[in-house]
């Protein structure tokens, strides 16, 4: 395809988006995201964004910004380098412009730096004008200005036109990267349609920045992405909460369940609860809870009456939990554990993405208590694990921690939407309904009971209980928190029966290795180093491995779903690697278990900056263990 | 179809096969006689009740019934009982807790299980101590209480557990005594009778940690003059004699006696559980002995919207209005977009 004189052919772009919370920079990453999809990129988009609603404007601490990797080739992170910041103040500028590549560009409302601004951004000088920008090309726009210009006649007082600059950048920037204006269009009069001066006026904004972009001269040329060759399909652009959720309906579908999610509001895990309670037509109700711990206590209550229970909450939430996991471990009841991980401990950084809950998940509970954990890799792929999740919980019996994180909630990419003919039903049993004799139950109406008494805890060859659910009759049972009798369920006390149930308990959860995938790699099946990873590090672990592969080296990927148990040929594969590299977002918990399980001596690198791992910091801890 | 006369059930059908571990003399045991007593009137399949408890003395209930039970944790009991009632509201669910389950470790769940009128019933076991862990002073025992882990005397003041639930607003509101079996009956079949929660106060006698705690309110030669017999649309009368009753004097209640100074039935207190404003029930629950005698019965009872029914009806509507939802349609939605071969 030949190109238009002053265009430029790019294969991936990275851009970011920031300013004060206020200036509604999600909003505009969000729009360019949607436009790049529906044109036919690769995308892939990290939204950060800080923990208070509006710190003061203009502050460092008021930052929100937007990331958006858009490309012609498949993408799996979000980019590391910055190629052309929009920063819409000093703060936005000074927090963001460390990640920018030299020679990147540098947009920037220059109407935002007055002294004031300045001075809101601990500047000393203003950076537009004192050189320290020169490594950038740096481009000054009068936004403000010419936002309101465009404005004049518009019938908004100043405040709302100053609010609509936002949709100038977008302008600018979609002329820059070629991108057609229609689908922003399209989405103002959807979302502004009973407002329509404020419609009116995002739209002039919009056309007013695109028109500004051609006839500035600040830009020798503008640039091309071309489509991304993504085997053939209907695409959705999706984020990992809402994959979650969606995962969450389909489960209790393919189950024919009904759907009870019990939740607190908790960032980041909130979107879920919100996008659940929107979908009561596909039988699910969503219960905000007083705390969590009737949270998880009302999904236990919900499954253990035949709905399929979940609850979804972040780390400190997850910790409220603990107990009742407990019981659920106890009674054997179905249930899933959605936690968004965000940086800890206690309230920690909860816009910013962490791995360091894995430790909770696995041990986080008193008394032997083993616990099913599976953890989604990228923001599609918490589709597929809620759904494994929910699974796992039915079919198993057993209370499931789902881990995903910020990064991955929040982030979104393009979702080959699956074909529902092609997903396997969720077989679930319940035992039916027993007539006794007396044609009640299990009793006779004298008080006497009548064998055969239900039996609770009679398990078939995986271990796995019944669910018998109340109002079934003649299968009354009493379940709790107390050790039980194996069969029985009965209360029970004695030494060997305690130990005998514990040793059960984990021999079900082992069992469940028998009925997920095993472990496979990318690369060779054998080698010099393996790099181990879980979660969300799965596009940026993958892409610095493809990298270094690319070199030449004996290199493989490992990305583990099934934390608990682990897929059964998980120690062979670990073992055909002289070097083992563990990456996670944490100080080396999987590493911990990986050299207490298997006895291998793993490395590890780790980061706990509330970000996630750059490719670039990857590649070079990779070939640092190759060279030596 | 045919339909089969339900079996009558009697009060033993309602045993379950499980020893019963309560302390000899408990007044558990005569809470639980009288359950198993009520449940066959009520001609509720055994299948379709579950009893759903938390921690301690009290919560060791349903393992006695033979019914569907939840030993849950501590304080929890009404979160489970919220799925399980939202999961199937045909189930009848009784929650069964005590004074430091239900109002200090899981005070947080009984309001709020409360305030949103949860079709269930809760009977709080009231014995103003801690059983199960051996005598400590609970939110219940009076200020002074000296007990294992306050040698000194509590400096706590205590909850009422009445004035808890109305202050929540509850549907109805009730208050029995272990030692009054024929009243405890009537309440209970009030008690599930009413759609909503109802919220069952039941003065409980431990006879090892806490004896005696209620006598006052329960002995021969003192009872008429303590407790306040309420009847629905009644005057408040009480007293040995039946000459004593309750006035309002202000926005305060006093006691009065017939008959002295010209005070007639028509000027007492006349009880009324059906109104709407719950300030009478309020002031109710805060008769306490010694200066008042204390109500028992029904203090309110009034029809509010239930929780599990709205949450069902939201469910129906949303299907009404978007038909059944398919995979197919969920998958679909938002922007999408079409990568050809």
């Amino acid at each position: 395809m030949t190109m238009p004189q002053g265009v430029q052919e790019r294969t991936t772009v990275t851009i970011r988006f920031a300013g004060d919370s206020g200036d509604g920079m999600q909003l505009t990453g969000t729009q360019f995201t949607r436009t790049s999809a529906i044109f036919g990129n690769d995308i892939s988009t990290f939204p950060d964004f800080p923990a208070e609603i509006r710190a003061p404007a203009g502050t460092l601490a008021g930052v929100s910004g937007f990331q958006v990797h858009f490309g012609s080739e498949e993408l799996h992170t979000p980019g590391d380098e910055v190629d052309t910041l929009v920063a819409f103040n000093p703060a936005a500028l000074k927090t963001n412009v460390d990640d920018v590549r030299d020679g990147g560009m540098v947009i920037v409302n220059e109407d935002s730096f007055g002294a004031t601004d300045l001075k809101k951004a601990h500047y000393d000088s203003n950076p537009l004008e004192d050189g320290s920008l020169d490594k950038f090309r740096l481009i000054k726009v009068p936004a403000t200005k010419l936002t309101q210009e465009a404005l004049k006649d518009s019938p908004l007082g100043n405040r709302d036109k100053d609010r609509c600059k936002n949709f100038f950048a977008l302008g600018l920037i979609s002329w820059l990267y070629g991108r057609p204006l229609h689908a922003v269009e399209e989405w103002i009069d959807q979302k502004f349609g009973k407002n329509p001066d404020v419609a009116s006026a995002n739209r002039t904004v919009l056309h007013a920045g695109h028109a500004y972009g051609e006839t500035c001269e600040f830009f020798e040329h503008t640039y091309h992405v071309s489509k991304a060759k993504l085997p053939p399909g209907r695409y959705r652009r999706i984020s990992g909460n809402e994959a979650t959720a969606i995962g969450f309906i389909v489960a209790g579908r393919l189950a024919g369940k009904d759907v009870f999610y019990g939740s607190y509001p908790i960032t980041p895990a909130s979107d879920v609860l919100h996008v659940l309670s929107r979908y009561k037509h596909f039988d699910v109700k969503t219960f905000q809870a007083e705390d969590e711990i009737a949270a998880v206590c009302s999904s236990i209550g919900a499954s253990f009456a035949g709905d399929l229970g979940i609850t979804g909450t972040s780390g400190p939430g997850l910790a409220l939990k603990g107990e009742a996991l407990g019981l659920a471990v106890m009674t054997e009841l179905p249930l899933v554990v959605l936690n968004v991980q965000r940086g800890g401990p206690s309230t920690g950084l909860p816009t910013k993405t962490e791995q360091a809950d894995l430790f909770q998940a696995m041990y986080g509970r008193n008394g032997e208590c083993p616990m099913v954990v599976i953890a989604a890799n990228s923001p599609a792929d918490c589709f597929d694990t809620a759904v494994e999740a929910c699974r796992i919980a039915m079919q198993h019996m057993v209370p499931v921690n789902l881990l995903t994180d910020g990064y991955i909630a929040n982030g979104q990419e393009p979702w080959a939407i699956p074909d529902p003919d092609k997903m396997a039903p969720i077989v679930v049993k319940h035992p039916g309904p027993v007539k006794t004799s007396s044609g009640n139950g299990n009793g006779n109406g004298n008080g006497d009971v009548e064998p055969p008494l239900f039996k609770p805890y009679l398990r078939d060859d995986r271990l796995v209980r019944p669910w018998a659910l109340p109002g079934t009759e003649g299968l009354q049972h009493r379940i709790g928190g107390l050790e039980k009798a194996d069969v029985t369920g009965n209360v029970n006390y004695e030494p060997e029966n305690h130990e005998h149930m514990i040793a059960t308990r984990q021999k079900k959860v082992d069992l469940i290795a028998n009925h997920i995938p095993e472990q496979t790699v990318m690369g060779p099946e054998e080698g010099d180093l393996l790099v181990v990873g879980w979660g969300g590090t799965a596009g940026a672990l993958r892409t610095a491995v493809e990298r270094v592969q690319k070199q030449g080296k004996s290199v493989a990927h490992c990305h583990i779903r099934y934390l608990m148990p682990f897929p059964r040929n998980l120690g062979d594969v670990l073992k055909r690697y002289k070097k083992v590299l563990v990456a996670e977002l944490n100080c080396g918990q999987l590493r911990f278990i990986l050299r207490g399980k298997f006895l291998i001596d793993a490395y590890g690198i780790n980061k706990v900056q509330g970000k996630p791992f750059l490719v670039s910091e990857l590649e070079n801890k990779i070939n640092e263990l190759l060279s030596n | 179809m045919a339909t089969e006369a339900l079996p009558q059930l009697k009060a033993k059908d309602f045993a379950s096969d499980q020893e019963i571990r309560w302390c000899p003399g408990c007044g558990d045991y005569a809470i639980l006689a009288q359950v198993k007593k009520v449940m066959p009137e009520l001609g509720i399949p055994r299948e379709k009740m579950v009893f759903v408890s938390g921690i301690g003395c009290s919560s060791r209930f349903p393992y006695y019934m033979n019914t569907y039970g939840f030993h849950t944790i501590h304080g929890r009991a009404p979160a489970v009982a919220t799925g399980v009632k939202v999961a199937n509201p045909e189930l009848t669910v009784f929650i069964v807790t005590g004074d430091g389950d239900g109002l200090s470790i899981g005070g947080n769940h009984l309001i709020h299980a409360i305030r949103r009128n949860l079709d269930v019933n809760i009977l709080l076991f009231n014995n103003r101590i801690y059983g199960l862990t051996k005598g400590q002073y609970s939110p219940t025992s009076e200020h002074g209480k000296k007990t294992k882990s306050t040698p000194m005397g509590s400096v706590d003041n205590p909850l009422h557990p009445l004035s808890i639930a109305i202050g929540a607003e509850a549907s109805f509101v009730a208050r029995t005594i272990d030692r009054n079996v024929q009243h405890m009956a009537d309440v209970l079949r009030r008690a599930a009778a009413h759609k909503g929660t109802a919220f069952i106060e039941i003065y409980q006698n431990c006879n090892i940690f806490n004896d005696g705690a209620f006598l006052y309110s329960t002995e021969k030669d003192q009872k008429d003059d303590t407790t306040l017999y309420l009847e629905h649309g009644k005057p408040m009368i009480f007293g040995k004699e039946r000459n004593k009753g309750i006035r309002l004097n202000g926005l305060n209640p006093e006691i009065v006696t017939l008959g002295e100074g010209g005070i007639k039935e028509d000027d007492l207190l006349f009880h009324d559980e059906q109104l709407a404003e719950p300030s009478l029930a309020y002031m109710l629950s805060r008769m306490r002995y010694p200066e008042f005698p204390e109500p028992m019965g029904v203090l309110r009872s009034v029809d509010q919207p239930k929780f599990d029914e709205e949450m069902v009806a939201q469910v129906k509507d949303a299907k009404a209005k978007r038909g059944e939802g398919k995979i197919a349609d969920i998958l679909n939605e938002g922007d999408t977009w079409d990568v050809a071969e």
